[in-house]
C-alpha cells in the first residue's frame, strides 16, 4: 500500500470512527454527518427568510444602513435583532457544513467519474457563497463592514483591469456615493438567486437527492442557532467613519478570514492562492491517481420490455427512456448515459430480466454490467456454492466499498462482493437459498443512510421487505436471510456478525427443515 | 446506547455546533492596525504634461482640414510624461513612486491609491510631485502635522489648486 493509500485509509478510519460514535448518539435517521448537504440547503434557506425580513426594514445609503440595522438589532430586538443573529448564524453554520460536505466526500472518494459534474459545481458554488457572506457584512456598514469593504476594493485593484483604482472612491467620507449601498443591496438579492440556480444544478444529474434534512435534526439545529441567537445577539461594531482606520475587530471567521491575510500577505499572494486553490478543486477529479472505470451498463433489448425499473432505481439520473427502436411492442428501451453512469449496476439489480431461475446458460438481461454479466455472476455462485460443505453453509454477499466480505471466504461460506449491494437481485437470494440449499445468507453493505452509491442500501432493503420492485418472494423465509450494514471498516465486526447468524441458523428449526428436505 | 446517555450525547454535540459557530463569529479579535499607528493614504489622479512642446498649426495645414476640425488650432503631442511623487516623514524617504500614464498611447490620468502606514504623532511631512520630463520637483508641500493614532491622513493632489491637499482632521 503507497503512503497516500495509507493516509488515505487513515482519514477514512477516523471518519468512520467519528460517525459512527454521532449514530450512537442520534442513530442514523439524524447523524448530522450523513446530512452536511441537506443541512446546507436548510441553513440556506434560513438565511433567505431571516435575510427576507431583514431586507423589509433595510434602508440603502452611507446615513441610513448602519441606523437601520441598530434600530432592528435594539429597538426590535425581541424579533429583528433575532433575525439578524439567526441570518448571520444561518450563513456561518452553512460555510461550516459547506466545508465539511466537501471534505467528506473528498475522503470518500466520491468526486471522481461521472460524479465531477456535482464537485465542479460545488467548488462554483463556494465563490458565490462567500461572495454573498462577504456583501452581506458590507450591508451593516459599520467597522467591520468599512474594514471589509476597503480591503477588497484595494485587494480588487491589484487586478490589472481597472484604469483608476476604485479605491479611490472609499478614501473619505465624502467621496463615498449612495449608489454603492444600492449597488450591494441588489448584490445580496441577486446572489442568493444565483446560488439557488446553482444549487438546482449542482443536484441536477442525481435522482432523489436529500435537500431536507429530517425532521428532528433540522428543529434541533433551528432551535440551537435561535438559542445561540438569544444568549450571543449579532451586533454591530460601531459605524463606519473614513476618517478612521478601524484596528481592533472581532472578524467572523467563517467569511472573512482572508482579510487578515490579505495584511500579512501582497495582494497577489492573496490571489495566488485563492486562484490556486480553486483551480486545484476544480480540477481535482481529474487528477491522479487515474480513476478506474468501470465499463457502464449496456442495455439487451431483446430482454428489455421498458419496464422503468432502472430508471427509478438509478442513483444519477443516468438511465432514461425513450420510444421503442426495434419494432418490439413495447412502447418504450431503455438507455444508459454513460457521461453520468458511475457503474454502479444497481440497475441490473433493478432488472426482472437479471433473474438466474432463467433457463438459458448465458442468458442476457435487459440492461448489463459488461464486467459483471447476470449470467457469469450466477456462473461463480454455482460454482462457489457447489463447494460448500459443514454444518451451516452461508452465503455473504457485500458491497466494494464497505468492508471486504471476501474476506469471509472459507470451505463454509461462499462470498461474493459487487460495486453495490442493490446490484443483487433479490431472485439471486432465492435461487442460493432453495436451488442450492444454503443455510443462510448475509447481505453487507455500506452504513445505513450512508450508501457509497448514495441509494443502494435503501433499495435492497425495500426489496427484501417486498416494499420495491423486484421484490424478494416470500418463499425465501427472512429468517434465513440477515442484513448487516458494517458501522466501520473493522473485519472483525463483520466476522462476529456472521458468528451470531450462524448460531442463530444453528438453534432455528427452519435449519433442521431444511436439512430435512436436502 | 441507553436513551438518556443518547439525549446527553446529542446535547453536548448541538452545545459544541453552537459554541463553535458562536465563537469563530466574532472570535478571537483582530488587530488590523497596532494601537500606535496610523494611516497615510495618497489618492489622487493628475495628468502628466505633454511629452514636447504643443505647436500652432500653420495656415497650411489648417487649409488641408475640413471646416469643422479648424477652431482647434494648437496641436500637441499625445503622450504624457511620468507622474513622480515623493513622500518624507521626519527628513527619510517614506514613499517613492513612478506613475506612468494610463492608456496605450499613454496620454490618460496618472492614478495612484496607496495606504502607508506610519507611527502616530507628530511629524514634518514632505510631499513632492513631478510631473515632466525635466529633474526638478515641481510641486511641493512641506507642513508638521500631527498624526493621531487611527485617524487616517488623506494626501490629494489637485494641480488647480495649488498642488498638494494634506487631509487631517487632528491638526
Amino acid at each position: 500500500m503507497t503512503a497516500t493509500k495509507q493516509k488515505r485509509s487513515m482519514v477514512r478510519r477516523a471518519q468512520f470512527a467519528l460517525e459512527g460514535a454521532l449514530n450512537m448518539v442520534f442513530g442514523n435517521g439524524l447523524n448530522p454527518l450523513y446530512y452536511l448537504g441537506a443541512l446546507g440547503f436548510f441553513f440556506f434557506w434560513v438565511v433567505v427568510i431571516s435575510g427576507a425580513y431583514i431586507y423589509a426594514f433595510y434602508k440603502t445609503g452611507i446615513e441610513l444602513s448602519y441606523p437601520s440595522v441598530e434600530y432592528l438589532t435594539n429597538e426590535q430586538w425581541y424579533f429583528g435583532g433575532v433575525m439578524r443573529s439567526l441570518h448571520r448564524y444561518a450563513s456561518d453554520a452553512l460555510v461550516l457544513v459547506m466545508a465539511l460536505h466537501l471534505l467528506r466526500e473528498y475522503i470518500m472518494g466520491r468526486y471522481r467519474g461521472a460524479r465531477w459534474f456535482a464537485w465542479f459545481t460545488g467548488v462554483l458554488l463556494i465563490w458565490l457563497i462567500f461572495a454573498a457572506g462577504i456583501n452581506g457584512y458590507w450591508m451593516v456598514w459599520d467597522k467591520l463592514a468599512q474594514f471589509s469593504t476597503v480591503s477588497t476594493v484595494e485587494w480588487l485593484d491589484w487586478l490589472p483591469i481597472f484604469s483608476e483604482p476604485m479605491s479611490r472612491s472609499f478614501v473619505t467620507q465624502e467621496v463615498l456615493n449612495d449608489r454603492f449601498f444600492s449597488l450591494i443591496s441588489f448584490a445580496h438579492v441577486t446572489l442568493p438567486l444565483f446560488i439557488l440556480f446553482l444549487l438546482w444544478v449542482h443536484i441536477m444529474r442525481i435522482s432523489k437527492p436529500v435537500v431536507n434534512p429530517s425532521r428532528g435534526l433540522a428543529t434541533w439545529m433551528l432551535l440551537a442557532l435561535l438559542v445561540l441567537s438569544l444568549v450571543e445577539p449579532a451586533l454591530s461594531q460601531g459605524p463606519a467613519d473614513m476618517a478612521l482606520e478601524p484596528t481592533n475587530l472581532n472578524i467572523d471567521w467563517f467569511y472573512l478570514f482572508i482579510y487578515p491575510l490579505l495584511d500579512a500577505w501582497t495582494a497577489g499572494q492573496v490571489w495566488a492562492l485563492v486562484i490556486g486553490s480553486t483551480l486545484l478543486l476544480a480540477v481535482l477529479p481529474w487528477l491522479p491517481p487515474r480513476f478506474k472505470n468501470i465499463p457502464v451498463p449496456e442495455i439487451h433489448l431483446n430482454d428489455c420490455s421498458g419496464c422503468r425499473l432502472c430508471v427509478a432505481d438509478c442513483p444519477y439520473e443516468a438511465v432514461i427512456m425513450r420510444p421503442r427502436s426495434d419494432g418490439m411492442h413495447f412502447a418504450e428501451e431503455a438507455v444508459v448515459i454513460a457521461d453520468r453512469c458511475v457503474s454502479c449496476g444497481i440497475c441490473a439489480g433493478a432488472c426482472p430480466s437479471s433473474n438466474p431461475f432463467r433457463g438459458e446458460e448465458d442468458y442476457m438481461s435487459g440492461i448489463e454490467m459488461p464486467s459483471i454479466t447476470m449470467s457469469g455472476l450466477r456462473t461463480s455462485l454455482r460454482s462457489d456454492l457447489e463447494k460448500l460443505s459443514g454444518r451451516v453453509r452461508l452465503l455473504v454477499v457485500g458491497c466494494d466499498n464497505a468492508v471486504s466480505v471476501l474476506q469471509l471466504q472459507s470451505a463454509s461460506v461462499a462470498a461474493i462482493s459487487l460495486p453495490c449491494i442493490a446490484m443483487l437481485p433479490p431472485s439471486f437470494i432465492e435461487f442460493a437459498l432453495h436451488e442450492h440449499h444454503v443455510d443462510g445468507v448475509l447481505i453487507s453493505g455500506c452504513r445505513a443512510g450512508d450508501c457509497y452509491h448514495r441509494l443502494g442500501v435503501l433499495w435492497t432493503e425495500q426489496r427484501l421487505a417486498g416494499k420495491r420492485e423486484p421484490r424478494l418472494r416470500s418463499r425465501a423465509e427472512r429468517k434465513r436471510i440477515k442484513l448487516f450494514w458494517s458501522v466501520s471498516l473493522d473485519i472483525k465486526e463483520l466476522e462476529s456478525e456472521l458468528e451470531s447468524f450462524r448460531a442463530s441458523l444453528t438453534s432455528n428449526q427452519t435449519l433442521t427443515k431444511v436439512r430435512e428436505e436436502r | 446506547m441507553p436513551k438518556p446517555l443518547q439525549y446527553m450525547g446529542q446535547v453536548l454535540f448541538y452545545l459544541l455546533f453552537v459554541v463553535v459557530i458562536g465563537f469563530f463569529s466574532t472570535s478571537p479579535t483582530y488587530t488590523h492596525l497596532p494601537p500606535d499607528e496610523t494611516l497615510i493614504k495618497l489618492s489622487f489622479s493628475h495628468a502628466g504634461q505633454h511629452v514636447g512642446a504643443c505647436r500652432e498649426r500653420t495656415p497650411e495645414e489648417l487649409a488641408k482640414l475640413p471646416q469643422y476640425q479648424r477652431k482647434v488650432t494648437t496641436v500637441c503631442p499625445r503622450e504624457r510624461s511620468d507622474v513622480v511623487v515623493e513622500l518624507e516623514l521626519d527628513g527619510k524617504k517614506l514613499y517613492h513612486v513612478v506613475m506612468k500614464p494610463a492608456g496605450f498611447s499613454r496620454s490618460g490620468n496618472s492614478n495612484i491609491y496607496r495606504r502607508i502606514p506610519v507611527k502616530a504623532g507628530k511629524h514634518t511631512l514632505k510631499a513632492r510631485l513631478k510631473d515632466h520630463d525635466g529633474d526638478d520637483y515641481n510641486y511641493v508641500r512641506d507642513e508638521t502635522v500631527n498624526l493621531v493614532a487611527g485617524r487616517i491622513m488623506v494626501i490629494e493632489f489637485k494641480a488647480e489648486t495649488g498642488g498638494f491637499i494634506f487631509k487631517n482632521h487632528a491638526s
